[in-house]
């Protein structure tokens, strides 16, 4: 097991860290603000351990809070996630070789781990840095939402802190990199100004898909071959 | 939340998750639909911090909320560290409705 951490420089390891650092206090906002927000304690901590996926669960929760229902609520949390479908091939290889260690390891793709796994080219490698970010991840943000919640039940306004704007702030850092492309970020920008223009008028959790129309900006049938952006890869500082 | 929407996400997610590490040796994904769904995040991604900083329902959400992610934005585009960019959003949208704006 030691040789295992050893595979990983102190770098990477600290770059861990503060990854986990920066999920946990996401976590634990997600934890208070769904609690305060008049959920029930057992909801963000089972939706953290089954779902573990930040974005998607703040974005269900946050429909469900904003009186939409549970099925847009699912549906904005899938199609977000069908971003993790194309992560699963590309570091299929570190997540384990038997059909266990690819069941239980699968639940561990993330933006997160696959910036970390993607970091390295020898398998010995890739599967130390992706089963160590992976389970430091995933303790991180299951036990800062638990405690979470649990403040969030003794606290009546969880505004006052501030922690609303931690959720969009996870999140724009997290797609930041990927807006560096000047056709991604006309279509971002556009499809964002389409979900804030709907707001008002249409049920919570469909605004976000009212975005897609931002995707007619950069899709021409001409277009075969393009850049891959890397959405969601690379808040993970570089080198550190 | 129902019981049932939060297992229905749980497992289309894995289901997302495990098609990878399952089929990769025998199907690869083509390109372009590796590219359309790197583009279809950077669209959601951004509407969903578009509306979670502005908007709160069906209304506005105040400006002390998009001020800070503004704020945290501008610190990750220096590459601050993400611990950094996360708290300091949340003490700018403290900050500015302590002193009354909301």
């Amino acid at each position: 097991m030691r040789s295992f951490w050893r595979t990983l420089d102190q770098g990477v390891l600290r770059a861990i860290i503060l990854v986990c650092l920066a999920d946990a206090i996401a976590g634990a906002s997600f934890g208070a603000l769904t609690v305060s927000g008049g959920l029930p304690a057992w909801v963000p901590v089972a939706m953290s351990l089954l779902i573990f996926a930040g974005g998607a669960q703040f974005a269900a929760a946050g429909v469900v809070l904003a009186g939409g229902s549970p099925a847009a609520a699912v549906l904005a949390g899938l199609v977000l996630n069908a971003r993790i479908l194309p992560f699963g091939f590309t570091v299929g290889d570190a997540v384990g070789g038997s059909w266990w260690a690819r069941l239980l390891g699968a639940h561990l793709i993330v933006d997160e781990t696959v910036a970390f796994t993607q970091r390295y080219d020898e398998p010995r490698r890739r599967r130390a840095a992706f089963l160590i970010s992976g389970l430091a991840l995933f303790l991180c943000w299951n036990a800062a939402v638990a405690l979470g919640a649990l403040a969030g039940a003794a606290m009546p306004d969880p505004g006052r802190f501030g922690l609303d704007a931690t959720y969009p702030t996870v999140l724009l850092a997290l797609v930041l990199p990927s807006l560096g492309d000047r056709r991604i970020r006309g279509a971002a920008v556009i499809g964002a100004a389409i979900a804030v223009a709907v707001a008002p008028f249409v049920p919570a959790g469909l605004p976000v898909l009212f975005a897609l129309v931002g995707l007619a900006v950069v899709i021409r049938p001409t277009d075969s071959k393009a850049p891959s952006g890397r959405a969601g890869l690379s808040h993970v500082p570089e080198e550190s | 939340m129902p019981l049932l929407a939060i297992l229905a996400l749980a497992a289309g997610t894995y289901a997302f998750r495990l098609a990878g590490p399952a089929l990769r040796r025998r199907i690869q994904i083509p390109d372009r639909l590796k590219h359309l769904l790197s583009v279809l995040t950077a669209v959601l991604l951004t509407a969903l911090v578009a509306t979670a900083a502005l908007t709160e329902g069906h209304g506005f959400a105040g400006w002390a909320r998009p001020a800070g992610v503004l704020v945290g934005g501008a610190l990750a585009l220096r590459r601050a560290p993400f611990p950094v960019v996360v708290v300091a959003a949340a003490v700018t949208t403290a900050l500015l409705r302590l002193v009354g704006v909301s």
